[in-house]
């Protein structure tokens, strides 16, 4: 027998609310799968087990808030483990992870679905079928006996889980909406209307169990000014700072990018940031005192880079999270990632490994303006690269003062880790490389 | 096109890419970064968005002339069959 606990989702996080289980007892469940949404106050997180075995009680409800390491279910490992498990609840057909998740989507029950593929597997064509086909009348089923005081007494709607995510936002009950979507489902955009609508939520019926009291966006962004402040008072209070900060050229990036983008259709313009992360990534992989987390007492180098990036919230706030193996990915993909991340992160939308990741992080204020940004380590790792403004500054070559357009990169750098000197050759390795665009 | 046709594209522009924002915000003097927080990837989506939708595609020497919305409106007018 073996728990699911909620997980530590940053060096910051305390506790979390469980927005929503995507399993049910019975489930049997594999390794990496999503099981959960976890509200971390920063973002929505998708969360997997790293658990094989089949689901025997779901311990907590959604909207519970619960503290780092509260059970949230229980797993018991299936029998092939060398375990005797309870038989399921009917046997489960198998579905794969992306069949699951577009059930999952378009608030498809695959307990609903009959699977035709091998062995009984539902395939997407399946699930394609059930959203076209009315719902079946629920049957009962057995494990709803083991949670009856949370049974509610009419089937939920259909909903997508952003959907239900607004509404509990904005405290609309989902039953008084009338869904648009594929099968009748509920949308964000059925949401949306219903709050500007007859249905004020005052009229709702009560939720069939007690939640916590939705979060008002103000109210969210201000626990994310304090789960930011604590990491950032940790960091100052743990990590001996030291910061350099360096001139870069950019008269051979920005002419590259110019040429570049002229031939291109906008889908697949860059901008000078995705040249700057790109040559960050590089150079990370090639200093190992950069590069790696600082936990109980000793630093330990990562052999991958995962480039966390400062994405700041118009709500208030910033978030940090990781482009994954960002020195594996060339210039475009690396912008390609760079976009995703930054919309997922502004919608709330982002996965476990995305917000824990992170080796080193780099922050972008140019394009506010700033001149250059002397940041705070996100602890556990162990560096911070800044970027400010890329702009034209008068610039002395061979013996003449010309223009170029230039950016001010810094680092700030954690002293038990690298000294002054290694940071220098981090820094000037960056520099290096934006000289060379075209072999980025 | 005309301002009125284009202010209602610059606008649902605005809607898809940075939805936070909310309509009194959009007035003809916001600057797009300082004002909004529009940040070099928002830019470029909303260039796209605009190109997908009005068919008008701004190369990279005329983005100064979109830093505000009024100027983002008066451009998308002018540019626009």
């Amino acid at each position: 027998m073996s728990e699911f606990r909620m997980p530590a989702l940053g060096a910051d996080m305390e506790e979390g609310t469980l927005v929503e289980w995507m399993i049910k007892p019975g489930d049997v469940v594999h390794k990496g799968q999503l099981v959960a949404a976890v509200d971390t106050d920063k973002s929505v997180i998708d969360v997997e087990t790293f658990e094989e075995g089949v689901v025997t009680e779901l311990l907590a409800q959604e909207g519970d808030r619960l503290p780092v390491g509260a059970p949230l279910a229980e797993i018991v490992p299936t029998p092939s483990s060398g375990v005797q498990a309870p038989a399921p609840a009917g046997s489960r057909p198998r579905v794969s992870p992306p069949v699951r998740q577009f059930a999952h989507r378009a608030g498809i029950d695959l307990a609903d679905v009959h699977g035709s593929g091998e062995g009984g597997a539902i395939t997407h064509a399946d699930v394609e079928h059930a959203i076209g086909a009315p719902p079946h009348a629920e049957s009962p089923e057995p494990e709803a006996a083991a949670a009856p005081a949370h049974a509610p007494a009419a089937p939920p709607p259909r909903s997508s889980p952003r959907a239900r995510r607004l509404a509990a936002e904005r405290g609309i009950d989902l039953a008084t909406l009338t869904g648009t979507g594929p099968g009748g489902a509920i949308t964000e955009a059925d949401v949306g209307r219903g709050e500007g609508g007859g249905t004020a939520p005052s009229t709702a019926a009560p939720p069939a169990h007690p939640r916590t009291p939705p979060e008002t966006p103000g109210k969210r962004a201000a626990g994310l000014r304090r789960t930011v402040g604590a990491l950032m008072a940790r960091s100052k209070k743990t990590i001996p700072h030291y910061y350099l900060t360096s001139t870069v050229d950019l008269r051979a990036a920005t002419a590259w990018l110019e040429a570049t983008n002229a031939s291109r259709p906008i889908a697949g313009r860059l901008v000078p940031a995705a040249l700057l992360l790109r040559a960050t990534s590089i150079a990370a992989r090639e200093t190992p005192e950069m590069n790696g987390y600082f936990t109980d007492g000793r630093f330990v180098p990562s052999p991958r880079v995962h480039l966390g990036v400062v994405v700041s919230l118009r709500t208030g706030g910033i978030i940090a999270p990781a482009i994954l193996d960002a020195d594996e990915l060339p210039v475009d993909a690396l912008m390609e990632r760079f976009r995703d991340l930054v919309a997922r992160a502004r919608a709330g939308r982002l996965q476990r490994a995305e917000m824990t990741e992170a080796t080193i992080t780099v922050t972008n204020l140019g394009d506010l303006g700033v001149d250059s940004v002397l940041g705070v380590i996100y602890p556990p790792q162990v560096a911070l690269v800044g970027f400010g403004r890329v702009a034209e500054q008068p610039w002395a070559h061979d013996g003449m003062v010309g223009v170029r357009p230039a950016v001010t990169a810094t680092l700030s750098a954690d002293h038990r880790v690298s000294d002054g000197m290694r940071g220098a050759r981090f820094l000037s390795r960056i520099d290096e490389l934006l000289q060379s665009p075209g072999a980025l | 096109m005309d301002t009125q046709q284009a202010r209602t594209a610059v606008e649902s522009a605005f809607a898809e890419v940075a939805p936070d924002l909310g309509h009194d915000d959009l007035e003809d003097a916001a600057r797009l970064r300082q004002d909004l927080e529009i940040d070099s990837f928002d830019f470029l989506r909303l260039v796209q968005v605009i190109a997908d939708s009005t068919g008008v595609d701004t190369p990279e020497q005329d983005y100064h002339r979109l830093d505000t919305v009024g100027g983002f409106i008066a451009y998308v007018a002018e540019h626009a069959r």
